[in-house]
């Protein structure tokens, strides 16, 4: 039943895997008795569990393409799973939606205030990561200097707020809009790049924007940061630390609705289409009439304005910034959540959002095996998904048949 | 009677570092025609539809616009794409260009784009004027897809139809730019007879419909129940011109096809 052939690949695939984690697994140096402890019975397990795990998904991917191949023989079409039905049923998604709403604003009440801190993180790569899918899932521009924007609107807060005592609600706007500026700064210069280039160049600007404020010490005060930022203020009411957590929650959804609703309907008008367009085929959608450089500008523009809106948000939170919050790790991690979740799908970077930014918090019970779990649970996900978690679907239009 | 010039090549030379791809090239384009580009492979006939459709800036001549109902003639080199596409300049692509991940309305909507106007505050607030617009541009696809024969495959990805399919979308994405001169480059290619026969009807209805066309194909067939006139073209210079069946009997264009002894 089970090929030879793969099960002499599996024994090859344990024996690898022995070898590779026989530093790791079997060795094990004592400082103290100055001795070295030859673990073997761990090389067994390691060569033991890997040959199962081997067999297993072997098996099973012969049984999933056999399905397929069924499938296709009966000329179905490939079928989607049930969770991207329901998303296309917008009866379902409506009621799914709804649900997760009030999930979202009962969730303060059931969980901890420690939760809830970590849910509005969670929220804010949500929204950075929308903001991004602008960017890199529509446009298709590959932008790793995404930080930067985030850098920007934080910086906004911090400096306006310690200089000239301006609160949340008045820089919250202007952080937006000043990130903006900078993404059509750095959009002028990127006009003619894609892909590989234009990666490299945001990259830079990444990291150009975070050596300025690290060492231009009479601007942003260096590597020591800006301490003592003002909480987001409610009338003039003063809240205590618990409240001021809460507060910021229902701030973070709210926002969060407001980007989802903005991002959906710009995904579904001539501006959005324009974008796919400019992803797909450039020299085509300037054959259509598509002003590439207007496009692409109010791309850059619109993916940093979220990226400044969420940095004041952010430096209102921590009440503290400084420029190692916005190192290149920060751009990756956004940059995960869009490819993870499905370029250019707002579900699936909702979803991928609150897992790449929850995951590590509650994996902590694995102490140190914490990232090794993280990075496994990544790579499968790739495995079974390469397209990302929920792939982007075009609208479907229905069309009356006349005579 | 002769009906006016709305394309005029004069002098046009187009050099890639040592090789001139264009050779000091002059015809024109009238209005209500289809004038048929051909010449042997390397000739140098897309790129002149580069050089047209703004895609590349010739080295040399000028390419004059006659917009109708504009009485200034409008100078089309070195203009951006999109500004030609602007000024009423339409074309396919040799190598089938599709957004192939979007259906096929949403190419033909993409067309659209150079005739409205909706922005971002439009897109986000979804005015009253924004959902006019954006029903108008669907009907509008919608029809020209009846049109080419495509109106079953709508919510279909543009990637996922067949060739010739896939051929005709591209001139309902072109069509949609309210084009009043479309370049239609080897839309025949890698068709089965029948359904170049449609092709056929189908270019026939659009000239009828007052477009004018230029047309680079191979199908010799083709070209000679279909155009009005021809331009011939070898190694970037053009070699002959006229009706179909004075360049099938014409010396030059027969040597450049067949070679010297022919």
């Amino acid at each position: 039943m089970f090929p030879l052939k793969d099960l002499k690949r599996s024994l090859l695939v344990s024996l690898w895997f022995a070898l590779l984690t026989f530093p790791l697994m079997v060795i094990q140096v004592d400082p103290i008795e100055r001795v070295v402890n030859w673990r073997w019975h761990n090389m067994f397990f390691v060569a033991m569990g890997s040959f199962v795990i081997s067999v297993v998904s072997k098996v099973f991917f012969a049984q999933k393409e056999q399905q397929l191949a069924r499938k296709r023989d009966a000329g179905d079409e490939v079928s989607e799973t049930l969770f991207q039905r329901v998303l296309h049923e917008p009866r379902a998604l409506f009621l799914l939606s709804m649900a997760s709403l009030v999930f979202a604003l009962a969730f303060p009440f059931l969980f901890s205030t420690y939760q809830t801190n970590v849910m509005t993180t969670a929220l804010m790569y949500v929204v950075l990561g929308l903001g991004l899918n602008i960017v890199v899932g529509l446009a298709g521009l590959l932008d790793l200097g995404y930080v930067a924007f985030y850098a920007v609107g934080a910086y906004s807060y911090a400096l306006l707020n310690h200089h000239f005592g301006l609160g949340f609600w008045t820089v919250l706007p202007v952080g937006g809009l000043m990130a903006a500026f900078f993404g059509i700064l750095l959009g002028f210069p990127v006009l003619r790049l894609r892909g590989d280039y234009l990666a490299i160049v945001t990259l830079g600007f990444g990291e150009i924007i975070r050596l300025i404020l690290e060492n231009w010490n009479d601007f942003s005060m260096g590597p020591s940061g800006i301490a003592n930022i003002a909480r987001p203020g409610l009338f003039g009411l003063d809240l205590n630390l618990n409240m001021a957590i809460l507060y910021l929650y229902y701030l973070m959804i709210a926002l969060l609705m407001i980007t989802v609703f903005v991002v959906n309907r710009l995904q579904d008008s001539r501006l959005g289409r324009a974008w796919v367009a400019l992803r797909e085929d450039e020299i085509a959608c300037q054959a259509m009439g598509i002003d590439k450089t207007r496009t692409k500008l109010v791309a850059f523009a619109l993916g940093a304005f979220w990226a400044g809106i969420i940095g004041v948000v952010f430096a209102a939170k921590t009440t503290f910034v400084n420029p190692a919050s916005f190192t290149f790790l920060e751009s990756a991690i956004i940059l995960s959540i869009v490819v993870l979740g499905g370029m250019g799908s707002i579900v699936g970077v909702i979803f991928a959002a609150l897992i790449l930014i929850l995951l590590p918090e509650y994996l902590r019970f694995l102490s140190e095996y914490r990232m090794l779990v993280f990075g496994a649970i990544l790579v499968l996900m790739m495995v079974f998904r390469p397209e990302g978690l929920i792939s982007n679907r075009r609208r479907i239009y229905q069309f009356k048949k006349k005579g | 009677m002769m009906s006016e010039t709305i394309l005029q090549v004069t002098g046009l030379t187009m050099d890639f570092g040592g090789i001139r791809a264009l050779d000091t090239l002059d015809f024109e384009v009238r209005a209500g025609e289809i004038l048929a580009l051909i010449g042997p492979n390397g000739a140098g006939k897309t790129t002149l539809f580069n050089c047209v459709t703004g895609i590349y800036t010739p080295s040399g001549g000028d390419i004059l616009l006659y917009q109708p109902g504009v009485r200034a003639r409008t100078r089309l080199n070195g203009l951006k794409p999109n500004h030609v596409a602007e000024k009423g300049v339409a074309r396919t692509f040799q190598n089938i260009r599709l957004f192939s991940k979007m259906t096929v309305l949403e190419n033909v909507m993409v067309g659209r784009h150079c005739r409205t106007k909706a922005f971002i505050l439009g897109a986000v607030f979804r005015d009253r004027k924004t959902r006019a617009e954006e029903q108008a541009i669907v009907e509008q696809s919608y029809a020209l897809l009846k049109e080419v024969g495509l109106a079953a495959q709508v919510n279909e990805l543009a990637g996922n139809l067949s060739y010739g399919a896939q051929r005709r979308l591209e001139i309902a994405r072109a069509l949609a730019t309210e084009p009043f001169l479309l370049l239609l480059d080897e839309p025949a290619a890698g068709m089965n007879p029948q359904e170049t026969i449609r092709l056929v009807q189908l270019i026939g209805k659009i000239r009828d419909q007052g477009h004018a066309i230029l047309l680079i194909e191979h199908d010799m067939k083709l070209v000679m129940t279909l155009s009005d006139r021809i331009v011939v073209m070898d190694y970037g210079r053009k070699i002959a011109e006229g009706a179909p069946e004075e360049v099938r009997s014409n010396k030059e264009v027969i040597r450049a096809y067949l070679g010297e002894e022919g």
